[in-house]
């Protein structure tokens, strides 16, 4: 059993629900992403998620995609993910995996990004753009190095899909909560809770719910039914606006919101 | 075995469906409504009712001695896409797909546009059709080519400029994609080139591959043979392979693709996506893609806003790989040069992108013997590009 599905289930039996944190690498700058990263991890969040900044990032909303972009601005190389997360490790315990489109896995080589992403203590990778119907290499790639898989599910996706998508995940499956692109929203899609009861039907045993997820009341209502709640441009925007304190703030608020439901 | 009608989503190793899983139920159901309804006589007939009632086809083809005495003793032959309504090759594929958007009763189109020209047409077939439609444009391209905005909005479309990324084609591409991520139920999403994730490479083909089938015939009627080459620009490459399409089982025909060269392919400002790129993932295929070393995608350079792409259509790297056509760039200056030249010989603006394929057809009839029959595909007209030709050539004021 991976590191991330051990503590899920920990959590689970603890009666509570995990909470994830994305942040993009290079974000204000290399360090203070790093910085940022850490914070997260020491304010109660669970499982964190780092980004790889992508020219092209389809699946993003306006925060997410002005931060990776300042990150490319800033001169990010997709190796300093590797120098990120063994900072990062050393750091903290939280289990921590990687965001990324598919090209830059591509053009690094998968073996070769599987491998360095074993050797710097990653647990795996979420995938927003490659499904599992095109991730031969990477299913293969990603057993041989011990490292999850987290394909994502969508409300729109058929019963066939859900069983590949839970088939294929190891780690957890996304479900996204909405038919969209990251960003908060004031109100969480019904569809989110429908897709979770789909994805435990298809024998899914881990399901994290994210998109749009930015308030303590939203956390809480994702974790009445699914096993974490992923938040992603919430933070962006806190460490945007804020700062390092503005971020440790959020996180405490969001993950105080586990601990009192 | 036949090169023709190759179903995707793989043309070789090129191709396939690298989208969120949030787009795979749109991308299915269009599949399937595709495949029912490109053997149904009925969508076939109507297809072919509005192409001749409406867009004017079929295209003319035009000899242009005057402009292929310039280069040698070879026979030029264009094949005018730029005579549809519309002003380019583009309605071809957009009538195609506004068609089907109306079987699978989505009326809300959505689509990119660099030059504009593909804007245009999906525009014009929201309007025909009574349906509604959102243009996403690059801010550099409402810039670049304001007349064509203009067109769209006469036209009752929102064209929204896109301000993220290098603000051009591919940024538009994003928008577009995230636009219909989130109004799937209600939207369309009317691709305008062969790019693009599985069924776009091979429905646009099929939607273009008109233009050669009847040129091919043209040539014959009028020659008494099959042209010796057949030259076509290629940004994404949606006219190139709809003209190269009817040649590609004939051996003896040399086919041949150019890319927007820029400043030149020696330069970083160029969109020789083909010729200067390297395969990886962009908007949804694995196809040529201009990159750096960690697969961030190049922001391309082309006068013509139309070729200013950094990718191509996977069915067009393929045909690269097995060397069926022949790929290189042509530069700016050559393309407005050509664009020059069939103006003053024979009264024939045409769209800077087409004078792609005019200057590389100059080449060719420099290099191959003469009497030999070389068709160009003339994929749009000149007139969207009157800024930039003005300002090129210093056409305007007194003198």
């Amino acid at each position: 059993m991976s590191e991330v599905q051990s503590l899920i289930d920990e959590r689970r039996r603890a009666g509570r629900g995990c909470l994830v944190g994305y942040l993009p690498i290079g974000f204000p700058s290399l360090d203070e992403s790093i910085g940022a990263a850490i914070t997260l991890a020491n304010s109660g969040v669970d499982i964190l998620e780092l980004g790889i900044p992508y020219s092209d990032p389809v699946m993003d909303g306006p925060v997410i995609q002005r931060a990776t972009q300042r990150s490319l601005e800033g001169g990010f190389r997709v190796r300093q993910v590797f120098e990120a997360l063994e900072t990062i490790r050393n750091e903290s315990a939280v289990p921590t995996l990687v965001m990324t489109y598919w090209n830059p896995v591509l053009q690094f080589g998968v073996r070769n990004f599987a491998a360095e992403l074993k050797k710097s203590g990653a647990s795996g990778l979420i995938t927003p753009d490659l499904i599992p119907d095109e991730a031969k290499d990477w299913i293969e790639i990603s057993s041989e190095f011990d490292l999850d898989r987290v394909f994502l599910a969508a409300p729109s996706s058929s019963k066939e899909r859900l069983d590949a998508i839970t088939r294929n995940s190891r780690g957890f499956v996304y479900a996204v909560s909405t038919m969209g692109t990251t960003g908060s929203r004031s109100e969480l899609d019904s569809a989110a809770r429908a897709l979770v009861g789909r994805l435990r039907e298809a024998n899914a045993e881990r399901i994290c719910v994210g998109l749009g997820i930015s308030t303590p009341e939203q956390v809480a209502e994702v974790l009445k039914y699914a096993d974490g709640a992923i938040v992603g441009s919430a933070f962006v925007s806190s460490l945007e606006t804020g700062g390092i304190e503005a971020l440790r703030a959020k996180a405490q608020a969001l993950s105080g919101s586990i601990r009192l439901g | 075995m036949s090169l023709r009608d190759q179903p995707g989503p793989y043309f070789g190793e090129f191709g396939g469906r690298f989208v969120p899983e949030s787009l795979v139920e749109a991308i299915d159901e269009l599949s399937a409504a595709y495949d029912v309804a490109r053997s149904d006589p009925e969508f076939r007939a109507e297809l072919e009712r509005l192409g001749r009632e409406y867009t004017g086809r079929p295209s003319i083809l035009t000899e242009v001695p005057r402009f292929a005495g310039s280069f040698g003793a070879s026979r030029i032959l264009l094949k005018r896409e730029d005579l549809n309504h519309t002003g380019s090759h583009k309605i071809n594929n957009v009538l195609g797909q506004a068609l089907l958007s109306s079987r699978i009763g989505k009326r809300r189109l959505i689509a990119e546009t660099g030059a504009g020209q593909h804007g245009v047409a999906t525009a014009t077939a929201a309007a025909l059709f009574g349906m509604e439609c959102t243009v996403y444009m690059g801010e550099v391209d409402t810039e670049r080519q304001a007349l064509n905005v203009a067109r769209m909005r006469l036209l009752g479309a929102e064209v929204i400029p896109v301000r993220t990324g290098s603000r051009t084609l591919k940024d538009a591409i994003n928008e577009a994609m995230r636009d219909w991520v989130s109004n799937v139920a209600s939207t369309n999403y009317i691709f305008g080139t062969v790019a693009g994730p599985h069924p776009f490479p091979a429905m646009v083909r099929d939607f273009q591959k008109i233009i050669g089938e009847e040129a091919r015939e043209q040539v014959l009627q009028a020659v008494g043979r099959l042209p010796s080459a057949v030259a076509a620009c290629v940004g994404g490459g949606s006219n190139a392979i709809g003209i190269f399409d009817a040649f590609l089982d004939d051996q003896e025909v040399a086919l041949y693709g150019f890319e927007a060269g820029g400043d030149g392919i020696e330069t970083a400002r160029h969109a020789a996506t083909i010729s200067k790129g390297r395969p990886g993932v962009l908007h949804g295929a694995r196809s040529y893609l201009l990159q750096d070393e960690d697969g961030q995608t190049i922001e391309s350079h082309s006068i013509s806003a139309g070729l200013d792409y950094p990718g191509v259509g996977p069915e067009h790297s393929w045909l690269a790989s097995i060397g069926r056509v022949r790929y290189s760039a042509i530069t700016d200056s050559e393309a407005m040069e050509a664009m020059r030249l069939l103006s003053r010989t024979e009264g024939i603006i045409p769209a800077i992108e087409s004078a792609h394929a005019l200057a590389g057809a100059g080449k060719l009839a420099a290099e191959l013997e003469s009497g030999s029959v070389i068709l160009v595909s003339l994929s749009g007209r000149g007139d969207k590009d009157m800024e930039t030709a003005s300002s090129w050539f210093s056409l305007a004021g007194d003198s």
